[in-house]
């Protein structure tokens, strides 16, 4: 199939950006999309012009390093799917795509497509640990953890922080992300005893970092390649709740 | 030169220990003194910088994603072995360690093997402790899986993401230590560099990945944790950062080089299927839990899979291991796959695959649970081929997975450089010749967690803090290299791209130096990479500049290295004129199509010394004894 590509060209954080077309010729169906955008820069760097640049690592849809907006949609709209993991099935012979990096105050443009997201760290430097060390811990089962509980910690915990819920949320907010981790250490008897400080530090540094609030879109779970519920959100505010009182 | 692992000698079961007592210390105090450089953030990295951290050393730490948490120890699917004997089937610590030797067909050391085996149930305690929500029993009680060349169930895992899990773990205790202080994090930089001070590793050099900054960061000692070199193949199940550099380069300074030819061939890889695809990508070894492997008997069967009766399916595994069957090693069940496309009965597009088949195992326990243990593997299968494995049996083929060989260390993870520690896959040690499923995972984190906060203390304990400052000769010198280095590849402006270059390279690489190597192919490869590395000097293309973000010029010098360091694959292999693990020569097979090692000749590790590009590397030899398993043939039938 033959595609249009329009797609976002910026040289640094300061300078303008703009969106360039360019053309994917003869593209397999069974590529991916970023096998896709592979091609274009190879024919780019063959015309000595500069290749688009994006963040891709793993290719397997588990490094949460690929970020790109798809016709609007943070990884391109295929159901809990990563970028490196929309294959170009997903689109039809003589489409025009638009591609775009994250968009979000606290997600500063470095260059084409690829974002700053160290706003996250800071997130995860705060508390999003239990401050165990190591060596000298109980054995791993002395201390029982009910299936439901560790099920539902796993939900949480599977977030490649990514950074899609903040490019699909309107008000630029990473609170799917922030609560993901704050429910899964809640949620084990391990993170509990730090639940509260944990959950005023996590959210602290998230606002610090320049990301907003929650105000209920639930665009971010259905940007989310891993599913996240929002539950988690309303997890995160119970515990902030709870914190309050300590 | 003989080289000396420096493993403790005496009865196995308390080496560890002993040595422990006989090491160095430096106390809390004196510890704040020294800087210890991290390369690497994956399992073996983060786990070492976390904890060096939190003795008091100051960490700086380095990966080139933009976030520790990217490794690619995040990939890791399907478990870590532990001799915990939760289920009571007769596990002990022994057994982990027997099963280890004997899966790296007696080509690892005896006394490494042991720690890691000791140390195993550590880790998962440790794990626990930080959070990682392992699977559990409806008890409340850890739940426990099996795993290939194993008779007992020691795998822990977190649904399908165990390695994504660990690393978080590892990840949340480093970012624990940013907070305090006590490690920096540089993210988006390469190591292009090791800095050598009077035979001693004192710093690494770097780029910055957004501004082209060429710098030094120089400390009291450097750990490498920059994992494996599988990418030499262009198509593997490794990330598309993961590259050979950090390594080579350290090579290049003096580090031997130990068994580069031991690369892992994984058995259960989605099949290619095209000539421009980037990656291939890894099924879960722990599906073989489950799944059947078959091929059809008759030759080019090309029904559909649910079309072909019981009858004229070859369960090949079950056929040929009984007593291990579909869970055979991965370098055995490889081969096996490989033996059934060679034989014309491959599945798919080109003959070039086997079936793994949930069929039986849905009828057994139902889809439910399979759905359960499996759920993510099958969705990511199916985004992949557009084929519902619930359904009908997934394609198959073998894929380079991991790098047995590594930097050459001693029992204290020390390479031949003063200073320079190496730990996880970018390492040699403990799995010989073919590393067994759900190991790699055991070794990074063993590593990082128990063994370099002790061994470290023994070099540091000898070493003056912060002798060697940043303006030092060898700093600039090194600064200076490689930049002009960077330069030549920007000046080339030749017609190929860096990719073609590295697809090239991959070709010659599986074809010759892959799952089956002979002295003809060896040769060939010999001859052949050389002069594509002398095109790529002279026609390689790298647009962009030094001074800026230029991915171009960042897989360039991967790919550089890469022609350097397939030719010492090579060169390894056909020096290696045994079969033994994944090194499988076709000369020296057993009358049934096993590998036929040679004890007498090649009972040793060969250890490479960079002598010059284009000069013969130096061969040194540690030799192995085995005074704890007896050395015989590697049976799993």
């Amino acid at each position: 199939m033959n595609l249009t590509l329009h797609v976002w060209r910026q040289s640094g954080p300061n300078q303008p950006g703009k969106l360039e077309q360019y053309d994917a010729k003869n593209v397999s169906p069974d590529q991916s999309f970023l096998e896709m955008l592979d091609e274009v820069n190879e024919q780019l760097i063959k015309e000595g012009k500069d290749p688009i640049v994006f963040d891709h690592d793993c290719r397997e849809g588990i490094c949460g390093m690929c970020s790109q907006v798809i016709n609007g949609v943070p990884h391109g709209g295929q159901e809990r799917t990563t970028v490196c993991q929309l294959h170009m099935r997903n689109f039809s012979d003589g489409d025009t795509i638009y591609i775009e990096p994250w968009r979000a105050l606290a997600f500063p443009v470095i260059r084409d497509l690829i974002v700053d997201r160290s706003g996250l760290e800071k997130i995860m430097q705060a508390g999003g640990y239990t401050s165990c060390h190591t060596g000298g811990v109980a054995d791993g089962n002395a201390i029982l953890v009910p299936k439901v509980d560790a099920d539902y910690a796993m939900d949480a915990a599977e977030c490649i922080g990514c950074g899609a819920c903040v490019a699909a949320c309107p008000n630029g907010s990473a609170m799917l992300y922030t609560s993901a981790k704050v429910a899964q250490l809640a949620a084990l008897p391990q993170g509990k005893a730090e639940a509260a400080q944990r959950v005023c530090a996590m959210t602290d540094a998230m606002q610090e970092a320049g990301f907003g609030n929650c105000s209920n879109h639930y665009e971010c779970q259905a940007a989310c390649p891993k599913g996240i519920n929002v539950k988690f959100i309303a997890r995160l505010n119970r515990e902030y709740q709870k914190a309050l009182f300590k | 030169m003989i080289l000396d692992g420096k493993c403790p000698k005496g009865p196995i079961q308390t080496s560890w220990d002993r040595h422990r007592f006989d090491l160095k210390l430096v106390n809390p105090a004196n510890k704040r003194k020294y800087k210890v450089l991290v390369v690497g953030t994956g399992l073996a990295g983060g786990a070492a910088a976390a904890t060096l951290g939190e003795l008091g050393y100051n960490v700086e730490a380095f990966c080139y994603q933009d976030s520790a948490r990217r490794a690619h120890s995040i990939a890791a699917q399907g478990g870590i072995n532990a001799a915990k004997n939760y289920p009571n089937d007769g596990d002990s610590i022994y057994r982990l360690f027997y099963d280890t030797i004997k899966g790296g067909d007696f080509r690892a050391r005896e006394a490494d093997v042991w720690r890691l085996a000791q140390v195993s149930n550590n880790i998962i305690d440790q794990c626990v402790a930080q959070g990682v929500p392992f699977a559990r029993d409806y008890a409340g009680y850890l739940d426990n899986r099996s795993f290939g060349g194993a008779q007992v169930s020691r795998t822990f895992y977190a649904r399908g993401q165990t390695g994504q899990q660990l690393l978080l773990g590892a990840y949340s205790a480093l970012s624990r230590q940013v907070k305090a202080g006590t490690v920096k994090l540089f993210a988006r930089t390469e190591m292009l560099d090791l800095v050598v001070v009077d035979g001693e590793a004192k710093g690494i050099t770097i780029r910055d990945l957004i501004t082209g900054e060429i710098r030094t960061h120089v400390g009291d000692a450097v750990v490498l944790c920059t994992g494996g070199y599988v990418n030499v193949f262009y198509l593997s199940t490794n990330a598309m950062g993961c590259s050979v550099t950090a390594n080579w380069r350290a090579h290049k300074k003096g580090a031997f080089f130990a068994n580069p030819c031991y690369t892992q061939i994984h058995p259960t890889c989605i099949p290619q299927h095209g000539e421009h695809q980037s990656k291939l990508t890894l099924m879960s070894e722990s599906l073989r839990n489950d799944g059947r492997c078959w091929a059809p008997k008759k030759k080019g069967d090309n029904r559909h899979p649910n079309d072909i009766p019981e009858d004229e399916r070859d369960y090949y595994l079950e056929r040929k291991y009984p007593s291990f069957g579909n869970l055979a090693p991965r370098d055995i069940a490889s081969r096996a796959a490989k033996e059934q496309c060679d034989d014309g009965r491959g599945v798919g597009p080109g003959g070039r695959g086997v079936n793994l088949d949930f069929s039986d195992a849905i009828k057994r326990v139902g889809e439910h649970t399979i759905r359960e243990r499996y759920g993510n593997l099958f969705e990511m299968y199916e985004k992949i081929t557009d084929e519902n494995a619930y359904k009908q049996p997934m394609r198959m083929y073998p894929a380079p997975h991991y790098s047995m060989g590594g930097l050459w260390v001693d029992y204290n993870c020390e390479s031949n450089v003063p200073g320079l520690f190496v730990l996880g896959e970018a390492n040699f040690s403990v799995h010989g010749a073919n590393r067994l499923g759900a190991s790699a995972l055991m070794q990074g984190l063993a590593d990082g967690y128990f063994v370099i906060p002790y061994t470290i203390a023994n070099y540091l304990a000898k070493t003056k803090p912060g002798a060697v400052k940043e303006d030092h000769p060898e700093c600039k010198k090194s600064v200076e290299d490689v930049k002009s280095y960077n330069n030549r590849l920007l000046n080339i402006n030749g017609k190929k791209t860096v990719s073609e270059f590295h697809r090239e390279l991959g070709k010659i690489m599986w074809e010759n130096v892959g799952m089956a190597r002979s002295e003809e192919t060896l040769k060939d490869a010999i001859k052949r990479i050389p002069a594509l590395r002398e095109e790529f000097w002279k026609n390689v293309k790298v647009t962009g500049k030094g001074e800026e973000l230029n991915q171009q010029l960042e897989n360039a010098g991967r790919v550089a290295d890469f022609l350097e360091f397939g030719e010492l694959m090579a060169k390894d292999a056909l020096h290696r004129n045994e079969s033994c693990g994944g090194h499988f020569r076709v000369e020296h097979q057993m009358p049934d199509g096993e590998a036929k090692r040679d004890d007498e000749n090649y009972c040793y590790v060969g250890a490479w010394e960079f002598k010059g590009v284009d000069k013969e590397p130096e061969l040194h030899k540690e030799p192995l004894t085995f005074e704890n398993v007896h050395l015989a043939v590697r049976s799993y039938k």
